[in-house]
């Protein structure tokens, strides 16, 4: 960090604790509009940083909100009265501005009539430390302990004495432990001695990732072998417990990944696994999928947070029909014909392709991710799971057994099963084999939809993600063994696991070469896969 | 007087073979006709054909000899590979190389040494598997070495231990897609995405010189008929004999006494030769060749020329490929926005409606006149009669 | 005897059909048109990009209609697709320039899909316009490259973190696609920020490959590199496709841009248009062009575009102003020189100027770059990027860069003494020259 900057955060953390320790409330409309003439013509951007001082300086609420709203890029210029106010975009595209003080409704207007106050990266660290002054304050345990983390870097003895006061009074544990990281800190980087010594015993706990770089950092330039010595011992500890994370994180890396084939080949298992036909349309019937998760967002937009629960079914019902429609009009001709169904959904994908690019355009379309998928699970300091991630593992292996519980379990898993496995026989026996067909295609493409609409919150919406996925899918589905399902979900997480734990050594790409060695290996000593397939069928 | 060589062994064996032989004099007809109207033709004459239409020509001719190839293992042996690309890339790259070496300090950092590529990415020197291919005949022997050595490696794992069917073809998508993946590595000394370009001649003659192209088409006509009388020979033989029993009842050949693997591997390796082949000539007409070569994409279109043209006939492959390739050039430029469509619809109905090919189309309509005919004759029998 | 001649005299009709249905160009044209060829890709992975492109094009051969034409003709442009398939670009160059005797082609995106379709406009001494940032090391007689050069797009955004108003950075993370503009791009920001006295241990350099999708490791290591208490940005060079699991992931994983700016040299507002950028607020990228710059020119232009397009959402990029600025400066020289013919129109590029779409003007030099502003632009949560710094008038684009100890002997200069594309100062010598 900067030395200008930090010295000014310093001084204002400072001065903002001195008056939080005060408990000086100021009453809220002491906001004078001198102090925000800056935000009205184009400054500087120190010019710009002055006011945000200026502002912490005086502590009021009506400060806080002003702040708040610059940070978050609320805050907006009328270009016609030269008037501070904060805005909200409506549905529309316009703005609705709001006064900045009384919060009253001022009308809606269109963009061009608006000029927002400037921000950028360095202002936006200003106005964050600011807040933080604020957030000490905050009912909510997570913002206090956010606001003590955020202070780490700029310890002085103000903010030191503000931690001891509150530390008497706080009751959350996690509030307590941030607490304990800032004191022992300070305590390491200005006491001498025991004191040292002990406060680096304390940080030996903690992960958060400034304390290690402050012990190592600190490394470089001690004097005293005690003292090296007994840092090098914490560092030793601190790297070995994040190496065991660092562990948990890549077996979870390999596992999401993993659970990304599973998705992307299991709708693959059914129609290329039990039916045996060389699918080359699979990849376009999650494309299919991604496309109705972004049309069901465009139609409902203020259900972003539901829109996923709608566009699962919706996705299944689209990719399932276009799947009974590509089998009622082309695949039942090409039964006993393996390879031309290669072929002809190979042609069939094109025209999806090219259906989309004119339909949709060319371009990727924006998904949105729901929040409360957003963000990550934060464990501690040095282990976070992102929560699409986690969802995603979940719903893949939600999936998996859904339909494993139906080929097993139920009549039309019965039917599917008989008409594979001895159509003939299967057809004697009264089940309608032409409509099994059509159903089972259904179901494999409607999968493949419902895939397609988690991928959606992973990756890009556009006319290729068939393409992107298509190769993998095949290889997961022959590596665990075509028609076993299980083979399909050991072979996607293995297959996840072990890519993500060369990938830190080798590299993304070679990574990914010794993959698919590894498969045309493996399949050198198991012919069939994984789970191989036994008995009469294999031959069919 | 008889002359003996009208029964000579090539007689022989085109003798039984009429759509192959019909199909080589017309690749041989059309080929000088292009020639010819190129070079005799001035330039402002309505019958010149532009230096344009002669490189598209050796384009879809080389095409051809890759679709030929496949033919010999999908349509004779029953081995579908999806890794075919590979092969025909890895003798293009064979021809790169050598081209690249041809072009010696006329780089545009005028290093002697090295090409562009390895100058700012700072490589010192030559790798090893560069060396040697300064030299036309040790590219040469490469372009057909090193696909075959592939394909026989491969072969030798895969048909031993009896991989077979989607196993099989998924496999050799793989290979083809780690090779890809392995090009574009600008580490690995290809150089990377862009491949290898900038080509400034062969054997000394330049390739933007009118003689040069008209060799290159030459040759890759050439390369189209021998391949061919190769193919036909190998299928029409004893050995082709076994290839087609394997392609049709593996096991019983097995049991027969017959080792299978021996049978598919040389009927692989020898189809991945004439793939590189078909790679190394290739390059020069289109002037460039990078890891796209490689995508497991267009391994799976040249499955499709082969099923378009008629698999299993070895000429119906040739046929496939140029149609498709024509089709494709003709509709980029007529309907560039919509030609997918029309190209995936000819796939689906090519499929559904003539699953032999467009060279079963013709015995479809053959044998649907001769009925006619038959039909009509008959009538007429009974209104005479 | 008969039946021989009967057939062949058969298979020469069948052949002369063929030759003629591949060669069907002795269709003369209306002379009384001026044709513009557009080289870009409607189909395959890069058509989600360049189909913009070609509607650009299109837009602007209509506006130009409608202002008389050039020279008193009308404006006729042809469209082919290349399809994302290099040997393709090759083949379908040849078939403009050939058998549609075009004037002029705007096309390329990719530097594979330019280096594929050079020796084909040398050969036919065409004339290309080349409208896509790229990695310099070239200059060819025949190409006028409207996009940016390295030192017009990468160097710029260095200086820019490097200061106190970009955040003091003095940590890197270089991550790139596997191709050569990346490789390049890093190349000469290694040796820049080396010269600027950033250590081997402050550089991390990462390269994926073509539309990798699960960053999950990558992210998670850059989080760790900068965990390490110098300030640290990311320089992105990550192609297309591969962005948009890349920025997701950075937000799930809670890198924000106060922690680690990312600045990215081929992300635009088109590509942003596929992400819900909320959480990418604050993320950096570096252009000529943004969509949010103010002036006439521009607002003119995007409702122009707008309409054309028949979309009031669409957007507009930098891409799109360099085929702006190269159709314009065309349009000129074909205007000033008096005729479409190549070499007339080349020497009249020279020194030509137009006003780009921020406020200023373009220069093409005789090096086929351009001179143009750089600006900084801060990813807002609507999909645009607010300008947060630019540079003090235009930077003139450096065809052989002054950071790889080869190319800085190179220079370009296509006037009157120099004449060559590479000439090297040290030999004197003009290499690699295809003329």
């Amino acid at each position: 960090m900067n030395q200008s900057v930090s010295q000014l955060i310093q001084r204002l953390l400072g001065s903002m604790l001195l008056l939080l320790l005060l408990l000086v409330s100021q009453p809220g409309f002491s906001l004078t509009t001198d102090k925000l003439e800056p935000l009205l013509k184009k400054s500087t951007w120190s010019q710009l940083e002055q006011v945000v001082i200026s502002l912490t300086n005086e502590g009021s609420d009506a400060s806080q909100t002003v702040l708040e709203h610059w940070l978050n890029g609320r805050l907006f210029v009328v270009k016609k009265q030269k008037q501070l106010v904060y805005a909200e975009k409506t549905p529309e595209k316009k703005y609705r501005i709001y006064d900045l003080l009384s919060s009253d409704e001022l009308g809606t207007v269109k963009k061009r009539a608006l000029k927002k106050v400037r921000i950028n990266n360095q202002l936006r660290s200003v106005l964050k430390t600011a807040l933080a002054s604020w957030d000490l304050k905050s009912k909510n345990p997570d913002t206090r302990k956010k606001a003590i983390y955020a202070s780490l870097k700029t310890l002085d003895n103000k903010t030191l004495n503000a931690f001891h006061v509150m530390r008497a009074n706080e009751k959350n544990k996690k509030v307590l432990s941030a607490l304990d990281v800032a004191l022992s800190l300070h305590t390491f980087q200005t006491a001498k001695g025991a004191a040292q010594l002990e406060a680096i015993h304390v940080l030996t706990d903690f992960n958060h990732p400034y304390v290690r770089s402050e012990l190592a950092a600190s490394l470089a330039d001690t004097s005293s072998t005690e003292l090296a010595q007994s840092i090098r011992v914490a560092l030793a500890e601190i790297d070995q417990r994040q190496q065991y994370y660092g562990m948990a994180e890549s077996v979870f890396f390999g596992l999401s990944l993993g659970s990304v084939l599973l998705l992307s080949a299991i709708g693959l298992a059914i129609t290329f696994g039990v039916m045996g036909v060389i699918n080359m349309a699979h990849g376009e019937m999650m494309m299919l999928g991604a496309y109705t998760t972004f049309v069901i967002q465009s139609v409902f937009p203020n259900l972003i947070d539901q829109s996923l629960f709608i566009a699962i079914p919706m996705a299944f019902l689209v990719a399932g029909a276009a799947g009974v429609l590509i089998e009622r009009l082309v695949i039942r001709h090409l039964y006993g014909r393996p390879l031309e169904t290669l072929l002809a959904t190979f042609g069939i994908s094109l025209i999806l392709q090219q259906a989309v690019r004119t339909i949709f355009s060319p371009l990727n379309q924006e998904v949105a991710t729901p929040s409360w998928m957003s963000g990550s699970w934060i464990i501690n300091e040095a282990l976070s799971l992102t929560w699409n991630r986690l969802y995603i593992v979940g719903f893949s292996l939600l999936i998996f057994f859904a339909l494993l519980f139906v080929m097993r379990y139920t009549r039309f898993g019965l039917n599917i099963r008989a008409v594979t496995q001895n159509r003939a026989m299967a057809s004697s026996m009264g089940i309608p084999t032409g409509k099994m067909d059509a159903l089972t295609f259904g179901l494999g493409s409607g999968i493949a939809g419902v895939a397609g609409v988690a991928l959606s919150q992973l990756t890009n919406v556009g006319p290729n993600l068939g393409q992107n996925y298509i190769i993998d899918s095949f290889m997961v589905v022959v590596f665990g063994g075509v028609g076993s399902l299980w083979g399909t979900l050991v072979a996607a997480m293995g297959l996840g696991v072990v890519n993500k734990f060369l990938e830190p050594w080798a590299g993304a790409v070679v990574a990914k070469i010794l993959v698919l060695v590894f498969i045309i290996l493996f399949i050198q000593k198991r012919p069939r896969g994984l789970f191989a397939l036994k008995g009469r069928a294999v031959e069919g | 007087m008889e002359n003996k060589w009208s029964k000579g062994w090539l007689t022989r064996l085109l003798l039984e073979d009429r759509a192959g032989k019909l199909l080589m004099s017309f690749v041989f007809v059309v080929t000088t006709v292009v020639v010819l109207l190129n070079t005799l033709m001035p330039e402002s004459s309505a019958l010149h054909v532009s230096n344009y239409t002669v490189t598209l020509l050796g384009k879809y001719l080389c095409y051809g000899l890759l679709a030929l190839a496949l033919d010999l293992v999908w349509g004779y042996c029953g081995i579908l590979s999806l890794g075919h690309g590979a092969f025909f890339a890895l003798g293009g790259y064979a021809m790169g190389m050598y081209l690249m070496r041809q072009i010696g300090d006329r780089g545009v950092y005028g290093n002697p040494e090295l090409p562009d590529f390895m100058v700012f990415l700072n490589w010192q020197e030559l790798p090893w598997y560069w060396q040697g291919f300064d030299s036309f005949g040790f590219a040469m022997v490469m372009m057909a070495l090193v696909p075959g050595i592939l394909a026989f490696l491969f072969g030798w794992l895969a048909f031993r231990s009896r991989v077979t069917g989607v196993y099989l073809s998924i496999i050799t998508q793989a290979l083809t897609y780690a090779l890809m993946l392995l090009f574009f590595q600008n580490d690995f000394g290809f150089g990377g995405n862009n491949g290898l370009t900038d080509f400034k001649d062969l054997l000394g003659f330049s390739l933007q010189s009118d003689g040069t192209r008209v060799v290159l088409l030459i040759s890759s006509a050439l390369a189209l008929m021998l391949g061919y009388v190769l193919c036909r020979w190998l299928v029409s033989s004893r050995y082709g004999r076994v290839l087609v029993a394997v392609r049709d009842a593996e096991s019983r050949v097995r049991f027969m006494g017959y080792r299978v693997e021996h049978f598919k591997l040389v009927a692989f390796t020898v189809s991945a030769m004439l793939a590189g082949i078909a790679g190394a000539l290739y390059v020069p007409q289109v002037g460039i060749i990078n890891p796209g070569e490689f995508s497991p994409v267009n391994s799976i279109e040249l499955v499709v020329w082969v099923a378009v043209g008629g698999r299993g006939t070895l000429y119906g492959a040739v046929i496939g490929a140029v149609v498709v390739n024509y089709a494709k050039t003709w509709f980029t430029g007529v309907m560039p926005d919509a030609w997918l469509f029309a190209l995936g619809a000819l796939f689906v109905v090519t499929t559904l409606w003539l699953p032999k090919g467009l060279v079963g189309l013709y015995q479809q309509v053959v044998d649907f006149i001769k009925t006619r005919r038959q039909l009509m004759s008959n009538r007429e029998l009974v209104d005479h009669g | 005897m008969k039946t021989k001649i009967k057939k062949i005299s058969r298979s020469l009709i069948w052949a002369s059909v063929a030759t003629a249905s591949l060669s069907f160009s002795a269709m003369t044209q209306a002379a009384d048109t001026i044709k513009v060829g557009v080289l870009h890709s409607l189909s395959g992975t890069m058509a989600i990009s360049e189909t913009t492109l070609k509607d650009t094009v299109l837009m602007m051969v209509e506006e130009q209609n409608k202002n008389g034409g050039i020279l008193g003709k009308k404006l006729e442009a042809v469209v082919v697709d290349p399809a994302s398939d290099w040997p393709l670009f090759a083949e379908k160059a040849r078939e403009l320039l050939v058998k549609e005797k075009v004037d002029v082609i705007f096309g390329g995106w990719t530097s594979v899909s330019r280096k594929s379709v050079l020796p084909v406009v040398e050969e036919l001494n065409g004339l290309m316009f080349y409208p896509v940032q790229y990695e310099g090391e070239e200059s060819s007689k025949n190409v006028f490259y409207t996009g940016a050069a390295p030192n017009q797009q990468a160097i710029p955004a260095v200086d820019y973190l490097m200061s106190e108003e970009g955040g003091s950075v003095d940590r890197f993370v270089l991550a790139g696609t596997d191709y050569v503009y990346p490789r390049t791009t890093n190349k000469i920001l290694e040796s820049y920020l080396k010269a600027k006295g950033i250590k081997d241990a402050d550089i991390m350099i990462n390269y994926t490959p073509f539309g990798h999708s699960d960053w999950q490791t990558i992210v998670s290591d850059i989080k760790k590199f900068g965990n390490a208490g110098k300030k640290t940005a990311v320089i992105s060079t990550i192609n297309g496709d591969a962005n948009v699991p890349f920025y997701k992931e950075l937000g799930n994983q809670g890198v924000s841009a106060e922690d680690i700016p990312v600045i990215a040299f081929s992300v635009g507002e088109e590509e942003l248009s596929g992400i819900d950028t909320g959480p990418l607020v604050g993320h950096l990228a570096a252009w000529n062009y943004f969509m949010s710059a103010e002036s006439d020119a521009n607002d003119e232009f995007i409702d122009a575009w707008q309409a054309f397009i028949k979309d009031e959402d669409r957007v507009s990029n930098d891409p799109m102003e360099a085929t702006y600025i190269g159709f314009n400066m065309w349009a000129e020289a074909v205007e000033k020189a008096g005729t479409t013919d190549v070499d007339d129109v080349r020497s009249a590029m020279y020194g030509i100027s137009v006003p780009n779409l921020t406020g200023g003007t373009a220069v093409m030099n005789t090096n086929h770059h351009l001179t143009k502003p750089v600006l900084i632009g801060e990813i807002q949560d609507d999909g645009q990027f607010e300008i947060v710094w630019e540079t003090k008038g235009g930077v003139i684009g450096d065809a052989w860069t002054d950071f790889l100890p080869e190319s800085s002997k190179i220079v370009a200069d296509w006037s009157a003494p120099v004449q060559c594309g590479n000439y090297n100062l040290e030999t004197g010598v003009c290499s690699g020259q295809n003329y």
